[in-house]
C-alpha cells in the first residue's frame, strides 16, 4: 500500500484459546511497581 | 477502537482490538479524523483544500482494505468471558521475602525499610522450604514457574537462599516443573562469591541503583546514612562483567530528578545494557512524590529518553529500556493481556512469617492476607476479587487505547492511591500511556530505515 506501512500484524485476533500461561509474570521481571504487560515474551513456541 | 499520534515526522495509528500497528502518511492520518464520523463520499470535500482528489480517494481505499481485513476499527470479539474470568488460574509465581531487614535506609522504600509494617526478621529455611512446597502444589499442570528472592536485602540471608535454591532444584524433579530463580539486591553485599553463585544459578538478576552519584546517594543510603553508588557501582560492573544471563539495573526517579533521561543515559555509559527506571509511587503528600503538574516535564523526558535509545542504537552503543522492549508481532497473547499481572490470582508474596498475600505491594496489609504457609488449607478468598479486576470491569480501563499494553495496571497502586483495586492511579496511567508511545515510536523509526 502506498499509504500505510503495517509494522505489526493484527496477533490479538490470532490467539483466541484460553493461553497457556507458561509466560512469565509481569511484575517479576523488573518492574516492581508499574505494570508493562506487553514486553513480557510468550513461551508457547507453537505460536513462533 | 483506534489511537492515532505523531511521533515527530512519523504518523502512527494503533487498531487496539487486533494489535496492528500502522505507519502512515499525513493523508490517512487526517482522514482517520473523519472516517468513522462522516459519510465517505464526504471525506473528499473535507480536506480538499489540503490534498489533491485523487490522492485522498486512494487513501480512503487503502483504509478500507484495512478495515476489510480486521487491521483497523476491528472489534473485541475474540475476548470471552471465559477468557477473562473463567481461566481457573493457579499460583505459578512468588516473591519469597527471605529478608525483612536491610542494611539501606532508601527514602522512598515502599518496604517500611525492610521491615513491612512488622517486625525485622529473616525468613527460616523451613518456612522457606514450605513455599516452594507451596508453589508446587499450587501451580497444578503449569510446568514453568518463578521465585523471586525479594526483601528488604535477599543478600542478607543468602545461606538460605542458597539452600532453598538447592532445595527446589531437586523437588522441581519430582513435580516435574521448572523453577526461574531470579533475586532482587541493593548490592551492597554483592561479593565475588555471591555473584559467581548468582550467575550459575539465577535466570534474572535486578540490581538496584538509581543513577547519577548525587541522585543515587540523595535517597539510597546505608543505615549509617552514607552514600551507596560508589560501592554498588563497582559491585555491579564486576556483576555484570561475569554476567552471562539476563540481568536488570532498576532505578527509581522522584519529583528530586524529574530529569531522568540523564540517569538512564549514566547507567548506559556505565557499560549497562539493561535498564530500567520506574517512576517512584508514594504518598503524595511526600516532598519527592510524583504530582500531577510534572507530568508534562516527564512527558518531554521520555522523548529525550527515546532521542538517547535511537541514538545509542544507531551508533553501536545499544542498550535495553525496560519499557520500551515491546514485541509487537510475538508478544504476549490476548489472554495474558487481559489478565494482567496475576496478583491475587497466579502471583503471591510470602512473608519470613510465611504470610501470603496477593503481590509484594500488599505484604503487612492485614487486610489482605490471605493465608498462611503453616495453615493446613490454603484457599484464596480474595481469588474472585482479583479475577475480576480486569481491564472489562474497570471503567476508565475499558475505553483506553493502552489496556492491551499494560493489561490495567498495578492492583497496589490503584488501591494506595484510589483505595480501590479497580480505580487505577491515574497519574501512572498518563506516564505508562507515554511510555508506550515512545516504544511504539521506537518500533516505527527503526523499522522504516530498515
Amino acid at each position: 500500500m502506498k499509504n500505510i506501512k503495517t509494522i505489526a500484524k493484527p496477533t490479538l485476533k490470532n490467539t483466541k484459546s484460553n493461553g497457556c500461561g507458561e509466560c512469565q509474570t509481569s511484575c517479576q521481571s523488573a518492574c516492581k511497581t508499574s505494570c508493562t504487560v506487553a514486553n513480557q515474551e510468550c513461551e508457547n513456541t507453537k505460536r513462533r | 477502537m483506534i489511537h492515532k499520534y505523531q511521533y515527530k515526522d512519523q504518523y502512527l495509528v494503533l487498531d487496539i482490538n487486533s494489535g496492528a500497528v500502522h505507519v502512515v502518511n499525513q493523508i490517512v492520518y487526517d482522514i482517520l479524523d473523519y472516517y468513522k464520523e462522516s459519510p465517505l463520499e464526504e471525506i473528499p470535500e473535507l480536506l480538499i483544500e489540503k490534498y489533491g482528489r485523487n490522492d485522498i480517494v486512494e487513501a480512503l481505499e487503502d483504509i478500507k482494505y484495512l478495515v476489510d481485513n480486521e487491521m483497523l476499527y476491528s472489534d473485541d470479539s475474540q475476548v470471552t468471558l471465559d477468557m477473562l474470568e473463567g481461566r481457573g488460574a493457579v499460583i505459578k509465581a512468588m516473591c519469597l521475602h527471605v529478608a525483612h531487614d536491610c542494611n539501606m535506609n532508601c527514602k522512598y522504600c515502599f518496604g517500611d525499610k525492610g521491615a513491612f509494617e512488622g517486625v525485622r526478621s529473616l525468613l527460616s529455611l523451613e518456612t522457606g522450604m514450605k513455599a516452594i512446597d507451596f508453589l508446587l502444589t499450587n501451580s497444578g499442570t503449569r510446568r514453568n514457574l518463578e521465585i523471586d528472592f525479594f526483601g528488604g536485602e535477599p543478600l542478607m540471608n543468602f545461606d538460605v537462599v542458597k539452600k532453598l535454591v538447592e532445595y527446589g532444584r531437586k523437588e522441581e524433579q519430582v513435580y516435574d516443573k521448572n523453577i526461574r530463580f531470579t533475586i532482587t539486591t541493593n548490592g551492597l553485599l554483592l561479593d565475588d562469591a555471591k555473584t559467581d553463585y548468582i550467575n550459575e544459578n539465577m535466570d534474572n538478576v535486578i540490581l538496584s541503583i538509581d543513577g547519577r552519584p548525587e541522585v543515587n546517594d540523595a535517597m539510597r543510603r546505608t543505615v549509617s546514612d552514607k552514600g551507596t553508588y560508589e560501592i554498588i557501582t563497582r559491585n555491579y560492573l564486576r556483576f555484570v562483567e561475569k554476567r552471562k544471563g539476563t540481568y536488570y539495573v532498576r532505578g527509581t526517579f522522584t519529583r528530586d530528578n524529574l530529569d531522568f533521561s540523564n540517569d538512564v543515559k549514566h547507567l548506559a555509559d556505565l557499560g549497562f545494557k539493561n535498564v530500567s527506571v520506574e517512576p517512584v509511587v508514594t504518598d503524595p503528600s511526600f516532598g519527592y512524590a510524583l504530582q500531577d503538574e510534572d507530568k508534562e516535564l516527564i512527558f518531554r523526558e521520555y522523548d529525550k529518553l527515546t532521542d538517547l535509545y535511537l541514538d545509542y542504537a544507531k551508533n553501536g552503543q545499544k542498550f535495553e529500556f525496560f519499557h520500551f522492549n515491546l514485541d509487537l508481532n510475538q508478544g504476549p497473547c490476548v489472554v495474558k493481556r487481559v489478565s494482567g499481572c496475576g496478583a491475587g490470582t497466579e502471583y503471591v508474596a510470602v512473608s519470613p512469617e510465611g504470610d501470603i498475600y496477593p503481590c509484594h505491594q500488599f505484604v503487612g496489609n492485614q487486610d489482605f492476607k490471605l493465608g498462611n504457609l503453616y495453615e493446613e488449607h490454603f484457599e484464596n478468598n480474595r481469588y474472585d476479587e482479583f479475577n475480576k479486576a480486569h481491564i472489562y470491569n474497570k471503567e476508565n480501563c475499558r475505553e483506553c487505547w493502552a489496556k492491551f499494553y499494560c493489561s490495567g495496571g498495578c492492583h497496589a497502586n490503584a488501591l494506595h492511591m484510589n483505595q480501590d483495586i479497580l480505580k487505577p492511579y491515574e497519574l501512572g496511567c498518563e506516564l505508562e500511556k507515554k511510555r508506550i508511545e515512545c516504544a511504539i515510536a521506537i518500533k516505527a523509526i527503526l523499522s522504516c530505515e530498515e
